[in-house]
């Protein structure tokens, strides 16, 4: 129980992104598995494993075990279990020499009704440098990703914080329980090109215009008091040019009647 | 009032992305090279003498006439490609050139002249096996095709079908030439393999089967590639496993049974393992052949013999010989080979055909290219001279895909490249300083200095400073030289030795990679090619991979090129190093690649020479480093702990992440496995290494800024459902980072298809794919951002990077199918982005990456104002002015190459496919460049204008402050 109190708490802090994922992974999740079977929400666990080792080979063993929960809602819980003495320094040598803490998950399928086809067909691995997650006090953020059809296709592991800074971890009691939030991501529908809102929003400014009368005046409807003058003065100001024109052409044709 | 504002927003921002090129500006900067492909079949118009045309059909369904005398093109018909566009077949009849197309599917003449169509005919179904013109009474009229189980006869002048005949027993006799001679009726060979041949004679008229029979012949397998029919319809085949020629009248009734020639009678043999080839020449289609015949019995064996009265005489042997051909002029019939002369040439002769007596005066030499291919077919252009004596031009296409035209003497009069029709990848490489400059850096390079005094320092620089005099006065001479000269005569010709860095970096070394295995060096402002190598024995179903390990920046290290030639079946490989400038091959030794290789890397390590450290690894996941020296593996292990990579294996979905440990080995590290049940991985793109990105993030509207997610380690995974229903086939987008394999976005395209095209960059990947509900192309943008503040401001490291981006992404309809999609690229990454769109149509649209920003507002607001967001529209404009090749189409572009230049405005565009077309482009216009008609006498003489105003001034107020002071 107290894990998830953590866990809420963690979740509070996360980042709202993450949660619009999730949120939306599993909208559409829900969407899609609606003719699955609803009626079995038991559920099933996997093991969650780890490995960190000084010399780097990896030799996974138990650190939980994942409650998953297929059908509507992928819902996941993590129970696991307390580091003990000896892991607990093991873990802090190998973030000494800067090693790799790794942790394992079998694929499996989130939809209940392909468990049955499910077979141990490898597992997904990640990691993260052990010395972080020493220093964010095993506080890890454990990702499952599922592609379209609830498998599980990858899984990730971040520590807050996730920088190594040499800070000595002294107190053993940091090291004693996982601070770990988990959630399923399932992937998000892109969008299609919004053509309907588009169309509407175009319809709905035809609209404002052919309500509005005064938007449907032309140009020179609405600008009549200050085109007139400005011709006016124009024609004014073209008439003396004209007369100037004009002599121009007299005396042209005289020029013509000279040289005839 | 709203509407109005954001159509002038619009149009504003379209103002501002307009980017086509003025009329004055055509050729300044970009050319194109137009090419066809390896010839199959070749004709030469004999029509008239005068006649410049040569007419070819490739095996990349090009139909196309050259000019004999320049080898540009007249006119080319680029038709589908694949095998629905497949040239089957070209037969040429004085001004019409009758051509089957797609298997035997339709049936075209065209005009020669300027490649109208004349007329174009539908054929039967049924595949393809022989066409022939067919002759009456010394004119030509019909051409007969014929099928596998149909022969038709078709009017040249209208292209309708007189008749169609179905052959008989068509299940079991393999039908596969046709023989006509003028005389009124058509044959038509099969064979049953390994038993007997069957002939069958059709009446032209109406297609009546006048006289079938069959003759027994248990040696025989194919007729097409050892028989040939010669003198007044006798055909002749040959078999090398008996040693023999057989021989059979095609018309008598009574002989069953093909009479048999030893070759052993002739003194001959055929070398073991060699199929002997049998050529013949029909000059005439509505006369018989001619009784002469050229046999190849070994590579470079040919010989010359003649069918008289039953019997076969040799007329003259020629060995050794590469390639024998046969041409007609007028009346008269020669025949021309080519024998190997010293190592490096061959000559060529000529022959009358019918005695075998050398034409005096008429060799040919033909020099081979070292570094070229062996020639491997021999076109003849014969033609009367004036004084009645026959003269020829030649073409000689090489196993390089290299048309070379001669004539007499041996005078190359035109060479075309066409294994550039097919390139596969390519680079650009800056080239080097020159002579004087390198002498500069050289003085100031690494070795200098330390050891030398003082006295030799002095007099290197005074050395070096003459050499620049010196330079620079030739300069200056040139410039003079060439200014009294009119315009036109200045030749523009480009060799290797003047070749140089300009001052902006505009112009640059194009490598290319072609599918046949030759290298190119091209000058990227002509387009002149530099130098050229053909790799020898690259298998067809290669794939290349070019590496630029070290730049013309190192001098005195030359610059150095790796190419990794992988056999897509066996997955070995091998490398090729050389010099990207000369096309000079390395001395350096390779590693060996016993086993497979699957991924390669370019670190940023440098060895002591500045090569950049490349590292293979095969499919036991070892790693082999190149170069290999201890300098490098110690700087190997030093940064092993930081070395990542990943693999692809798209027949299992598996993606898995690597990391390098001292001792060379690898270890697994992370593993992200999508069934291939529903989706399959189709691509895997990571971002360019030499891209630089300016800004970190955006100004909002709001002045907060928006951080970009740069993520150098990304990668974008492609992958498509394996079920195709278009209600249920979705694409799938991963952004997974390369180090630690955590998916940072997974997004699902439903109803969508590919072939998917996209680009990666920056923060942001674009993608294209075939909506297959509504049945259109359209284009998503996905973009990355961290948001109001970065994590890490100094530094990118992917260990350390726990909060995922934000993401954002919108859609768009494209208005066109597209084939290749790159980005442009400038030096430090300020100019704006464009995406280039290379079109079917062979347009290549320069699209603002603007219009695919997936922040563009629903409803316009004063911020997004601010920002210059343009208001979402869901369809993708497609300006004509966008075109940045205007009309100098780029038919079937397959890629678009982009590189910087040293100027931040400009990007090197290429683009090739069939053609290959280069040019600049500035997204962002020529912000750093003064404009061609910048005008210099007005702003000098302003400022003259100002500074002797000032002067005078300047004067005026000093005496009236002297005469003030006298007062």
């Amino acid at each position: 129980m107290a894990t998830i109190r953590i866990l809420s708490r963690i979740l509070s802090v996360l980042s709202t992104v993450t949660l619009l994922w999730t949120q939306s992974g599993e909208c559409n999740n829900g969407r899609r598995s609606g003719d699955a079977v609803d009626t079995d929400f038991s559920g099933f666990s996997v093991p969650l494993e780890h490995s960190f080792e000084v010399d780097d080979v990896p030799r996974f063993h138990l650190r939980g075990a994942l409650q998953l929960r297929g059908g509507r809602e992928n819902s996941v819980y993590l129970s696991q279990n307390q580091l003990s003495e000896k892991d607990r320094s093991t873990l802090k040598d190998v973030a000494a020499v800067d090693g790799l803490y790794r942790i394992r998950v079998p694929r499996v399928s989130l939809q209940v009704d392909r468990q049955t086809e499910r077979q141990s067909e490898g597992y997904l691995t990640t990691f993260v440098r052990a010395c972080s997650l020493v220093e964010s006090h095993l506080s890890d953020v454990i990702t499952l990703h599922t592609d379209v059809s609830g498998y599980i296709i990858g899984i990730s592991i971040v520590t807050i914080p996730g920088s190594c800074r040499g800070i000595e971890v002294e107190d053993e009691v940091d090291l004693e329980v996982f601070n770990s939030t988990i959630s399923v991501v399932a992937p998000v529908t892109a969008p299609a090109p919004e053509t309907a809102p588009y169309i509407e929003r175009m319809e709905q400014e035809m609209e404002k215009k052919g309500k509005n009368p005064q938007e449907q005046k032309s140009f020179f409807a609405k600008y009549w008091m200050y085109i007139v003058p400005l011709v006016l003065f124009l024609m004014m100001s073209g008439a003396q040019d004209q007369s100037g024109g004009g002599a121009g052409e007299i005396q042209f044709s005289v020029e013509v009647s000279s040289q005839l | 009032m709203a509407w109005l504002v954001v159509r002038l927003a619009i149009s504003v921002s379209l103002l501002y992305a307009a980017s086509a090129v003025f009329e004055d500006q055509v050729g300044k900067f970009d050319w194109r090279q137009q090419f066809i492909g390896k010839v199959r079949f070749a004709l030469f118009d004999t029509h008239s003498q005068a006649s410049k045309k040569l007419l070819v059909a490739t095996d990349k369904n090009v139909f196309a006439s050259l000019n004999s005398r320049t080898g540009d093109l007249f006119w080319r018909h680029v038709d589908k490609t694949g095998p629905e566009g497949h040239i089957d077949a070209l037969l040429m009849y004085g001004q019409d050139a009758v051509v089957v197309v797609g298997n035997g599917r339709l049936l075209r003449s065209w005009e020669t002249t300027v490649g109208g169509l004349k007329w174009e005919t539908v054929l039967d179904t049924g595949s393809f096996q022989a066409a022939a013109l067919v002759g009456v009474q010394d004119l030509v009229k019909y051409v007969a095709v014929l099928k596998k189980s149909a022969i038709s006869l078709h009017d040249l002048s209208s292209g309708s079908q007189i008749w169609v005949e179905n052959l008989p027993d068509s299940d079991s006799v393999q039908y596969q030439t046709i023989y006509s001679g003028g005389n009124g009726v058509v044959f038509v060979l099969g064979v049953v393999p390994n038993s007997h041949i069957v002939i069958v004679e059709y009446k032209i008229e109406d297609g009546e089967i006048m006289n079938k029979k069959s003759v027994e012949a248990v040696w025989m397998s194919s007729l097409e590639s050892s028989c040939a029919v010669v003198s007044s319809g006798i055909l002749l085949c040959v078999d090398q496993i008996t040693q023999s020629l057989y021989t059979l009248p095609l018309q008598s009734a009574e002989q069953t049974e093909m009479r048999q020639i030893h070759l052993q009678m002739l003194d001959l043999e055929v070398v073991s393992g060699f199929r002997p080839v049998l050529t013949s020449t029909q000059p005439n289609p509505a006369q018989p052949p001619l009784s002469e015949f050229f046999l190849q019995l070994s590579p470079d064996h040919h010989i010359l013999l003649q069918f008289i009265d039953g019997l076969i005489a040799p007329l003259r042997d020629f060995n050794p010989s590469y390639l024998a051909a046969f041409a007609t002029s007028g009346e008269r019939t020669v025949a021309a080979v080519m024998s190997p002369k010293n190592d490096t040439a061959c000559s060529i002769n000529l022959f009358s055909a019918d005695t075998g007596r050398r034409h005096l005066d008429t060799t040919i030499i033909y020099h081979m290219d070292p570094n070229g291919g062996k020639p491997n077919r021999l076109y003849v252009h014969a033609f009367l001279k004036k004084d009645d004596s026959v003269g020829y031009r030649v073409m000689v296409q090489t196993e390089d895909l290299t048309l070379t035209f001669l004539q007499q003497p041996g005078r190359v009069v035109w060479m075309r490249e066409e294994a550039l029709a097919d390139v596969v990848t390519m680079e650009m490489v800056d080239l080097p300083f020159t002579g004087t400059q390198a002498e500069l850096e050289g003085e100031f390079g690494k070795k200098a200095a330390i050891q030398d005094g003082l006295l030799p320092m002095v007099l290197k620089r005074l050395s070096s400073q003459f050499i620049l005099l010196q330079a620079w006065l030739a300069h200056l001479w040139k410039l003079f030289y060439d200014a009294r000269k009119p315009h036109s005569s200045v030749k523009n010709d480009v060799t290797i030795d003047i070749l140089s860095r300009d001052e902006f970096n505009l112009q640059k070394m194009m490598l290319m990679v072609t599918a046949s295995g030759k290298l190119f060096g091209i000058d990227s402002k002509s387009g002149t090619i530099l130098w050229k190598q053909y790799l020898e024995n690259i298998q067809p179903n290669s794939v290349f991979k070019l590496i630029v390990q070290r730049t013309t920046a190192h001098f005195p290290h030359p610059p150095q090129c790796t190419l990794l030639i992988k056999n897509k079946d066996t997955g070995l490989g091998s490398l090729y190093v050389f010099n990207p400038i000369f096309g000079k091959k390395s001395q350096i030794s390779v590693p060996a690649l016993p086993r497979p290789v699957i991924q390669t890397l370019l670190l940023p390590v440098i060895d002591q020479d500045y090569a950049k450290v490349l590292l293979l690894i095969d499919d036991q996941y070892k790693v082999t480093a190149f170069p290999s020296t201890k300098n490098v593996l110690q700087q190997l292990q030093d940064t092993a702990s930081s070395i990542f990579f990943y693999l692809v294996d798209s027949s299992q979905g598996k993606l898995s992440g690597f990391r390098l440990r001292k001792d060379l080995s690898t270890e697994l590290i992370w593993e992200v496995v999508i069934p291939t049940e529903v989706q399959e991985i189709v691509a895997v793109k990571g971002k360019r290494a030499n891209e630089h990105v300016h800004s970190q993030g955006r100004v909002m509207g709001d002045r907060s800024v928006l951080y970009k997610y740069l993520n150098p380690n990304l990668l974008a995974v492609i992958t498509e459902s394996t079920d195709t229903h278009q209600e249920r086939s979705f694409v799938g987008i991963f952004l997974i980072d390369g180090v630690t394999g955590r998916i940072v976005h997974e997004a699902v395209q439903r109803k969508a298809r590919g072939p998917v095209h996209f680009v990666h960059s920056e923060n942001w990947v674009v993608y294209v794919y075939w909506n297959s509900k509504f049945r259109r192309n359209e284009f998503s943008v996905l973009e990355l951002f961290e948001g109001a503040e970065l994590y890490n401001s100094t530094v990118f490291s992917s260990l350390d990077r726990p909060y995922a981006p934000q993401v954002l992404q919108q859609s768009y309809i494209f208005p066109a199918p597209i084939n290749t999609l790159e980005a442009t690229l400038t030096e430090k990454g300020i100019t704006s982005r464009h995406l280039l769109v290379g079109l079917p149509s062979g347009n290549i649209l320069s699209l603002p990456k603007m219009f695919l920003d997936p922040r563009r507002p629903e409803l316009v607001s004063e911020q997004s104002r601010e920002e210059n967001l343009i208001p979402y529209a869901p369809e993708m404009p497609i300006r004509e002015e966008w075109f940045i090749n205007y009309n100098q189409t780029v038919s079937r572009v397959r890629g678009i190459y982009t590189a910087p230049s040293g100027l931040e405005s400009t990007c090197l565009v290429v683009a090739y496919g069939l053609d290959i077309y280069q040019t600049r482009v500035f997204p962002s216009k020529q912000f750093d460049v003064l404009k061609d008609d910048y005008d210099y006498i007005l702003i000098s003489s302003v400022l003259f204008g100002l500074f002797f105003a000032t002067m005078i001034s300047k004067r005026l107020a000093e005496v009236k402050l002297l005469n003030r002071a006298w007062r």
